[in-house]
């Protein structure tokens, strides 16, 4: 083949100059594409953007007229127009942090399990159902809610645990069925799948060096992993936890399904509570006042500012972890 | 099986005699490690072919041969770091003081604990240094709190780094340079007190200095400690070990009196090796 023409392209030789342009990437249509991807690009962060905006808009009227009080007073009464989302804010928070509480100890024993542990035929099949959980649609949880969770926590679980908790605040009185309880599980059930996979992703990017350094100073398999390997992952399982507990939060139809939907702030999670999320899609279709319909822009503002800064700080973390694997690597 | 605790301790008497003898073929000494036969396998590459040694005891056994002769693969199967490798198998027996290391009574957690390691890429813990040094014996419940701190320095001095960190202790040993972990690696070792002690090219990242440094604690540790060192440099080899082992494609070609193997070779591979001809 005769040498690359770079300048001076022959007359009768198009070709050679267009194929030396697509090769130095300025290729017409590499230069549209690349726009149009640019373009698309650019459209999500500003979708983000107009999303706050218009819930900003919606919410101004209610945000003049109860201030900062909308977050912390519990009345919430359209016909006299008073507004106050604190039992939903507290619900959320609240069936979050159970849901957390119930989930997180078990997606980790599974990523653990899953990278450290089980043998290793055993790991394709168990990851992928773990992340199949993950795509039932949340109307079907809410369904096995309401006719599985609640009978089976009213026969079985509910007796013991008063027995035995009862003493408590946090246990205290009629088990209502539609609970806090049954919210919190639900919730755990939906999160599971999602800390589990990112879990199971951190701990597969330890890198082996690290459990062979903990193995070789004589550690067990399992000393190993808690003095080396969790350690090193930290802030990825971290990250896991806070996007699940960004899903919890966000998480809509199964909670509005089995938490009770009830504007009350109880401290015993057998009584019925009410979320963010859950009152936005109960009550939208009901709002007939503008000052109702901005209460509950408002709702919808402050769940969107909630979960958006916490998937930030999962995110952040967890790419802190990729970034530190790659400083470790740099010393080589 | 029984932890050797008589081989780890040396009262000063003994260690004196130790010192004061130099090695002589004559007098070569039990072996505390034998490797009788020893094949392995990574899958269906043969990496290993009937290795039959022995490891003096108090002595430092150098293992050299090009590159992918197997030299890390045999360090290796001396604590059983392959029981992890998927795929691997193995054929021939490990004697540790006579004792099979594949055995049914042998728990490989002590085995380990009795072989101390130093990889041949350093990887510290993403602790603080201190931390990392501190790792062995906190797992291990050798030492009190109170001496943990005399005994982290200690091992940090005899690895040559105690200057260079006295005062970043609480500092990742991640942030430290690649020189720095690799005798960070070596003190993280040394603070568990093995008795047999292996090292992966403990100084490919080392200036001369250091090298220099790290070389000297080897003679140092010899009186008390059995040390299998895996060098690609031949100066080091003939200057610091009593015995040497030529590995050339998985095969053991050559084993004995370092001064002998160097001077007098016996196989026209490792003449051909130690005189720069290949690898
Ligand atoms: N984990 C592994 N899986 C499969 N094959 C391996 C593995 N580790 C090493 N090998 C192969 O086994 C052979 C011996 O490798 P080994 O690492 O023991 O060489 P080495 O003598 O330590 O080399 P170097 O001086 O470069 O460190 C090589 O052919 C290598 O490709
Ligand atoms: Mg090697």
């Amino acid at each position: 083949m005769s040498s690359f023409p770079i300048e001076g392209v022959p007359p009768g030789r198009p070709s050679a100059e267009t194929r030396w342009r697509s090769l130095v990437g300025n290729d017409r249509s590499d230069r549209v594409y690349r726009n149009v991807l640019t373009g698309l690009a650019l459209a999500l962060p500003a979708l983000i953007l107009i999303i706050l905006g218009v819930l900003f808009m919606g919410a101004l009227p209610a945000l003049k007229r109860f201030g900062p009080s909308f977050i912390w007073t519990s009345t919430w009464d359209p016909v006299a127009e008073v507004y106050g989302a604190a039992p939903m804010i507290f619900g959320t928070l609240a069936s979050s942090f159970l849901a957390l509480l119930i989930a997180v100890p078990l997606a980790l024993s599974v990523a653990i399990f899953l990278t450290e542990f089980s043998p290793r035929w055993l790991r394709q099949p168990v990851g992928f159902v773990i992340e199949l959980l993950a795509a039932i649609p949340s109307v079907v949880y809410g369904t096995w809610g309401i006719f599985v969770l609640i009978p089976f926590l009213r026969a079985h679980v509910v007796p013991p645990l008063k027995a035995v908790l009862g003493w408590t605040p946090f246990f205290h009185g009629v088990f209502y069925g539609n609970s806090l309880l049954a919210g919190g599980i639900i919730l755990a059930i939906m999160i599971v799948p999602y800390i589990a996979a990112v879990s199971r992703e951190v701990l597969l990017a330890v890198p082996g060096s690290q459990r062979e350094a903990a193995l070789a100073m004589g550690a067990t398999r399992w000393e190993a992993v808690r003095s080396a390997v969790l350690p090193y992952g930290r802030a990825g399982l971290i990250g896991a936890v806070i996007l699940g507990l960004g899903r919890a939060l966000g998480e809509t139809m199964a909670v509005t399904m089995v938490i009770g939907n009830r504007h009350d702030i109880g401290v015993s999670v057998f009584q019925p509570a009410y979320t963010m999320a859950a009152a936005i899609a109960n009550e939208f279709s009901e709002a007939t006042t503008h000052l109702y319909l901005s209460a509950l822009f408002e709702v919808g503002l402050i769940l969107f500012v909630l979960t958006v800064v916490v998937n930030a700080i999962a995110r952040i973390l967890i790419w802190r972890v990729a970034r530190g694997q790659a400083v470790g690597s740099q010393a080589l | 099986m029984k932890l050797a605790s008589d081989s780890r301790t040396v009262g000063p008497s003994d260690r004196a005699a130790q010192v004061s003898q130099t090695v002589r073929p004559s007098d070569r000494p039990t072996p505390v490690l034998e490797s009788r036969a020893y094949n392995f396998w990574y899958g269906t590459n043969h990496a290993l072919h009937d290795i039959s040694m022995g490891i003096p005891r108090r002595a430092i056994t150098a293992l050299i041969g090009p590159s992918g002769c197997g030299k890390t693969t045999f360090l290796r199967s001396i604590n059983r770091m392959h029981d992890l490798t998927p795929g691997a198998r193995h054929t021939g027996e490990i004697l540790l003081d006579g004792a099979s290391i594949f055995g049914p009574g042998t728990d490989v957690v002590t085995l380990r604990r009795r072989i101390g390691m130093v990889f041949q890429r350093p990887n510290p813990f993403p602790k603080s240094v201190y931390d990392n040094v501190a790792y062995g014996p906190r797992l291990n419940a050798l030492a009190h709190a109170r001496e943990l701190p005399d005994r982290v320095e200690r091992a940090l001095r005899q690895a040559a780094l105690w200057e260079e960190v006295a005062d970043r202790l609480r500092e990742p040993g991640t942030a430290l340079s690649g020189g720095q972990q690799q005798r960070l690696c070596i003190a993280r070792a040394l603070a568990n007190e093995p008795e047999l002690l292996l090292m992966d090219e403990p100084c490919s990242a080392l200036d001369p200095i250091a090298t220099q440094r790290i070389e000297e604690l080897l003679v140092e540790l010899k009186k008390s400690y059995t040390i299998v060192i895996v060098t690609h440099n031949m100066q080091q080899a003939a200057r610091v070990s009593d015995y040497t082992g030529f590995f050339y494609v998985g095969n053991l070609v050559e084993f004995g009196v370092t001064q002998q193997l160097f001077t007098r070779p016996s196989d026209e591979r490792t003449e051909a090796y130690i005189t720069g001809r290949f690898g």
